[in-house]
């Protein structure tokens, strides 16, 4: 029968447009009709969006216990290997004899900038890093007015501490924890004579 | 209640007596007239924008306007903010007058319309004797207005979309003036409020010739005014925006504000002329306050003093009503029913695709021009028979030609082809 397709059609938008509401959607099981999928809206500003944990935007630099404890040694590999080349490392620091100089034993950057408005959210500094010293975050508000002053996040802006990325990625953080503990066992240990062939 | 606006009037006019000499107080009378259609009118295209986006919002499960003020009431305001500090751009080589005058050619027929539209029971601006012969010759100037519009602003998109629109506006211009040809035939008038007062007993929809003048009407408003389903003069899809290609700015507010105010006519015309008008039964009024109460007192967005007062008033006047006795007054029920059929042009939008030129053509010429023929025919065996018999006469007679034109229309389908030389 003709015109029935369009009646139909009209249906389905009018029930649509009833679930929205809450009497609406009331008169709808009374009739016993499907109550549609009801609004999907999320107000942003003032209602968040709940990330999957897998999600990412841009990364930054972990550090343990304290902020000059961070866990990058300046060796520039994500520098290297980043596409898009938005890493810029300036590094390791080193006194005026030349020697690189050491906090808590390790090396460390003298500068590390990252420029957000460059960034492709790739994670292959994450994947190239031997030393977990880089991690993707989830924040993603980095909306700014300079391009340069506001744009460009030096190492202090990138610093952020290991209890952070336990919180925001709670499997990774733990697998890379894991991996590092083995890690610092190793090392700790004495090494053990070769079993012979 | 019910003529609150017309004693609100004649007040101000008695008013304006004390100062003014005798002679000047028709033209004062006017004037107010005037100004409140003229005030009206912008208010009703701005709020038809809010709505539309609203509804249309809804049907796609989504929240339509909410970030200017509660609701996305202050919006429209935004909007029109907006559209007056655009640059007003006019394309090389455009013919400058009459590309800026198109839009003005577009909005003055359309606020024209509004002078025999009867809001309520004495509530006409003017009830002139041939007030339905007056709205097809206005509404159809907007025609002229279009291809002003298209020729003017030299670009091929613009010609395209101003060709569509004078052929579809033209082509829906007959069935549209044929099937308001029963109602003049019923109720023995050309003038607005007689033929509401005509519908007294019983709304013209609800007889089969009606019904069917009624559907046909509405669906060639729908047309004329360029709307979905049948917005091919603007089809975005495939000739940008159509007419209106060129406009920005305020031209192109005005361009949208002839179109809404269209489509509102469109509506209330067909509230009038077969939805009984400002007629309606006589509910009592503190049964809608109180409706509105429950209405407020549940709206979650709202602050929750406003709640407080809202709730207060509706209480308030409900008492007030009760006591007065009110019924639902006349003009609340012709707007009433006036954004019911809007609520319908919207949902049309939410739902339907657009047509294809030819179907939109065939439409008009072989399904509602005959259909609208012997719609005639069928008014005229009612008019001629009064008793059921006529009336039973008129609906078969509708049905059968319905169902005929139908099939004429829709070739038996074709044979599964059968391939010879294909396993």
């Amino acid at each position: 029968m003709i015109g029935i397709g369009v009646l139909k059609g009209l249906w389905v938008t009018l029930r649509e447009f009833l679930g929205t509401y809450p009497a609406g959607r009331w008169l709808l099981t009374r009739l016993g009709a499907s109550t549609g999928q009801g609004l999907f809206t999320i107000e942003y500003p003032e209602v968040k969006q709940q990330h999957a944990e897998r999600h990412r935007v841009f990364p930054f630099l972990v550090y343990d216990a304290s902020p000059d404890n961070l866990r990058c040694v300046a060796c520039k590999i994500c520098e290297q290997e980043c596409p898009p080349q938005c890493i810029h490392i300036v590094g390791p620091a080193k006194d005026e004899q030349g020697r690189p100089l050491k906090a808590h034993g390790r090396t460390f950057p003298v500068k590390f900038d990252i420029d957000v408005s460059i960034c492709m959210s790739c994670r292959i500094c994450v994947d190239v890093c031997p030393f977990d010293a880089i991690e993707m975050d989830n924040a993603h508000e980095l909306s700014g007015f300079d391009r340069f002053a506001e744009m460009v996040y030096t190492k202090e802006q990138l610093l952020k501490s290991n209890e952070y990325f336990q919180q925001i990625k709670p499997t990774e953080a733990s697998v890379v924890d894991q991996r590092l503990a083995a890690k610092a066992a190793k090392t700790a240990m004495p090494p053990q004579p070769a079993a012979s062939p | 209640m019910d003529q609150l606006f017309v004693v609100l009037k004649s007040s101000v006019v008695q008013l304006a007596g004390r100062w003014l000499p005798e002679g000047a107080l028709p033209f004062v009378s006017m004037g107010l007239t005037i100004a409140a259609i003229a005030a009206a009118a912008p208010v009703i295209m701005m709020y038809l924008t809010w709505l539309e986006r609203k509804i249309i919002a809804r049907m796609q499960n989504r929240l339509g306007p909410n970030r200017v003020g509660l609701y996305g009431l202050a919006q429209p305001l935004a909007d029109g903010l907006k559209m007056l500090i655009k640059e007003d751009i006019v394309p090389e080589g455009a013919d400058r007058l009459v590309h800026s005058l198109a839009p003005v050619v577009a909005v003055v027929p359309a606020l024209l319309v509004f002078a025999v539209l009867p809001f309520g029971r004495n509530m006409i601006a003017a009830d002139l004797n041939v007030g339905l012969l007056y709205f097809l010759a206005v509404s159809s100037i907007s025609s002229y207005a279009i291809f002003m519009g298209g020729w003017a602003s030299r670009n091929k998109f613009s010609l395209l979309g101003a060709m569509r629109g004078v052929a579809q506006i033209i082509s829906y211009e007959v069935p549209s003036v044929l099937s308001v040809v029963v109602v003049i035939m019923v109720a023995g008038t050309l003038s607005m409020g007689g033929i509401v007062e005509a519908q007294a007993s019983r709304w013209f929809v609800f007889t089969p010739w009606g019904f069917v003048a009624a559907l046909i009407f509405f669906l060639s408003g729908v047309a004329e005014v360029n709307r979905t389903p049948f917005d091919m003069p603007e089809a975005e899809s495939e000739i940008v925006a159509g007419f209106h290609t060129e406009y920005s700015g305020m031209k192109f507010a005005l361009w949208y504000m002839a179109e809404f105010l269209e489509a509102f006519a469109i509506s209330a015309f067909t509230v009038t002329l077969f939805l009984g008008g400002w007629q309606g039964p006589a509910i009592p009024l503190w049964w809608v306050l109180f409706g509105s109460v429950c209405l407020v007192a549940t709206a979650r967005t709202i602050p929750s003093v406003l709640r407080v007062l809202g709730v207060v008033a509706c209480v308030g006047s409900g008492v007030v009503a009760y006591l007065a006795n009110e019924a639902v007054p006349s003009w609340a029920w012709f707007l009433a029913k006036t954004y019911g059929l809007v609520f319908v042009l919207v949902w049309f939008r939410g739902t339907l695709p657009r047509l294809r030129v030819d179907q939109l053509m065939g439409l008009a010429w072989k399904f509602f021009l005959p259909l609208t023929l012997i719609n005639i025919a069928s008014a005229a065996l009612w008019v001629a028979m009064p008793g059921p018999s006529g009336g039973v006469l008129a609906g078969a007679l509708l049905i059968l030609s319905g169902w005929w034109l139908i099939r004429l229309n829709n070739p038996a389908p074709l044979q599964p082809r059968t391939y010879l030389f294909v396993e």
